[in-house]
């Protein structure tokens, strides 16, 4: 394992998926971000269910997106709260909101960039960060 | 007038506590033991016994089941018993989920307990998988839906509420100083306490200068690791008529939350217009309606205080002032004892007195309005409790003398 400064360290990632999920993490393995979207009313619905949220039909299809987002939210871990972490410090964890998904937000550590520039709004792009048996979606910001 | 109301159908008339302590330092007393002495605290408080108990009211994070605590009390029956859903979210519902039990006749005596002892249970990694060294309440294996957030590191409360906050700052200007307010307003106001954990004063400068741990949160944004256990009587206005205080009335009580806010902090895909807020606004409105009062009327207000800034987002759910206005309400001293226009925390919240989830701040209430408060609000009338800013439910309870 090797621990890098500002990305989790790969021992804490972990791929747990139901049926509703799993598609997602295939595609992520293959640095493919895929957002389900009720075939019935169009709307997006994330973190992937089984069920839409507005009108509760199972019906779904995985639409691929390019990942570019807006920063929505964000925290800078500067404190290990669990053993482990202490030497990834300090890691930046933004929410980031895709355009066109009527607000499905993304969690991901935001790589490649100072905490201290870090801001609320600023465009960031996709990145894909390879463990062992998949990847998980990361960020850096874009011009 | 409705029924369908508890505005004065249920009266809470005894409070008791444990004494409070750090992290582990109640052993070798059990969890159990803390919650059993808090009960028989509070029932010698209201002038009642074990034998005239017969309902539990609880909420999610009581680590403690009833079953255990009838057969060790020697209940006689029990004839209710129930928790809310979820977390600290429910500390102030439990009270109303007493109180609905008591106005439909299902119980006449209900007990509500929250103990903690965070000796083996550390609340400050309450996601992270405990496989990987969690060891919070919440701490489980890895679920379909959490690692969405646990996969980018996000697996602690204070992590969690931070996002709230940072975007609370960026949209309405909030600053760390208006935190560091929260933080010194509610230290001052434990000082006075015997039953505080902190009780030297806490300067803006030891404030700026600690830690950071989550940005924005840094250490004393946080409120404390505790043990210790508190327990409430709720029962019937007819019965707290001749007991041993003067009843302190229920005017209402709701729990829940927009289904969208759902589960809120650990999935961060609540609606843009409620994102930065403590889910508490649907609450908020229930329990004003069912009050027949408004936040003008409100004497004193307890608010479930885990993190500084969740504070600054109910004093703004709770129409205290507007949307986006709570860090120039808090700066203009609005929230201090005894000057504010609203003291909060009189006791010194979860912060600076101790961190009992939120059922000290039911026990302040009563106080207050008993007129008994070390840091008395003079003649308050009507006190606001909330539950923790959580995922469903949140909650809140109105009182009055």
């Amino acid at each position: 394992m090797v621990t890098r400064v500002g990305v989790l360290p790969s021992e804490f990632v972990s791929f747990v998926a139901n049926p509703a999920t799993e598609p997602f993490w295939t595609a992520a393995a293959e640095h493919r971000l895929v957002l389900p979207r009720c075939t019935n009313c169009d709307t997006f619905r994330f973190p992937p269910a089984a069920f839409c949220w507005v009108c509760r039909r199972q019906d779904v299809e995985w639409v691929e997106h390019d990942g570019n987002g807006e920063l929505y939210s964000f925290t800078v871990l500067r404190h290990a709260v669990i053993p482990g972490l202490a030497e990834a410090l300090p890691i930046v964890i933004g929410v980031v909101e895709l355009p066109d998904t009527n607000g499905c937000r993304l969690i991901g550590d935001i790589l490649g960039c100072p905490p201290e520039v870090v801001e609320i709004g600023m465009p960031v792009a996709l990145e894909w960060y390879d463990v062992d048996d998949g990847s998980v979606p990361c960020f850096r910001p874009r011009a | 007038m409705t029924d369908r109301t508890l505005k004065d159908r249920a009266a809470i008339v005894g409070v008791g506590a444990t004494p409070y302590y750090r992290r582990g330092r109640s052993l070798p007393q059990t969890p159990l033991d803390l919650a059993i002495k808090a009960t028989l605290a509070a029932l010698d408080d209201a002038g009642l016994g074990a034998d005239d108990v017969d309902g539990f009211a609880l909420y999610g994070g009581a680590f403690v089941d009833t079953s255990l605590l009838a057969q060790i009390l020697g209940i006689p029956e029990v004839r209710f018993t129930a928790g809310l859903t979820g977390g600290g979210g429910g500390s102030a519902g439990s009270i109303g989920l007493a109180a609905a039990a008591v106005a439909t006749g299902m119980a006449d005596v209900v007990v509500s307990v929250l103990t903690l002892q965070q000796a083996h249970m550390r609340f400050g990694a309450s996601f992270a998988p405990r496989s990987k060294g969690g060891a919070g309440a919440y701490s489980a294996p890895s679920t379909p839906e959490s690692v969405f957030a646990s996969n980018s590191g996000l697996m602690a409360p204070g992590q969690m509420f931070a996002m709230l906050v940072q975007r609370h700052m960026h949209l309405y200007g909030t600053t760390r100083d208006h935190l560091a307010e929260v933080a010194i307003s509610t230290r001052n106001n434990a000082i006075t306490r015997e039953t505080s954990l902190m009780r030297d004063p806490l300067t803006r400068e030891q404030y700026f200068d600690a830690r950071m741990i989550s940005e924005p949160f840094g250490l004393y944004d946080y409120c404390m690791e505790c043990d210790g256990a508190v327990a409430v009587i709720t029962t019937t206005p007819e019965r707290a008529k001749d007991l041993r205080h003067p009843p302190v009335q229920v005017m209402g009580s709701a729990a829940g939350g927009a289904g969208r806010w759902g589960q809120a902090i650990t999935w961060m895909g609540m609606p843009d217009e409620y994102f930065t807020s403590s889910g508490h606004r649907p609450i908020a409105k229930r329990v004003y309606e069912m009050a027949g009062v408004g936040p003008a009327d409100v004497d004193v207000a307890l608010f479930y205080d885990h993190f500084t800034g969740m504070v600054l987002l109910q004093l703004e759910d709770y129409g205290f002032c507007g949307i986006g206005e709570s860090g120039p309400f808090v700066a203009e001293g609005n929230i201090r004892w005894p000057e504010g226009t609203l003291p909060v925390n009189t006791h010194g919240g979860n912060l600076s007195e101790a961190y009992i989830i939120g059922m000290t701040h039911v026990k302040e209430a009563v106080e207050q309005l008993r007129g008994t408060a070390v840091n008395q609000v003079p003649d308050a009338d009507i006190a606001l409790v909330t539950g923790g800013p959580a995922s469903i439910p949140v909650s809140a309870l109105l009182l009055h003398r």
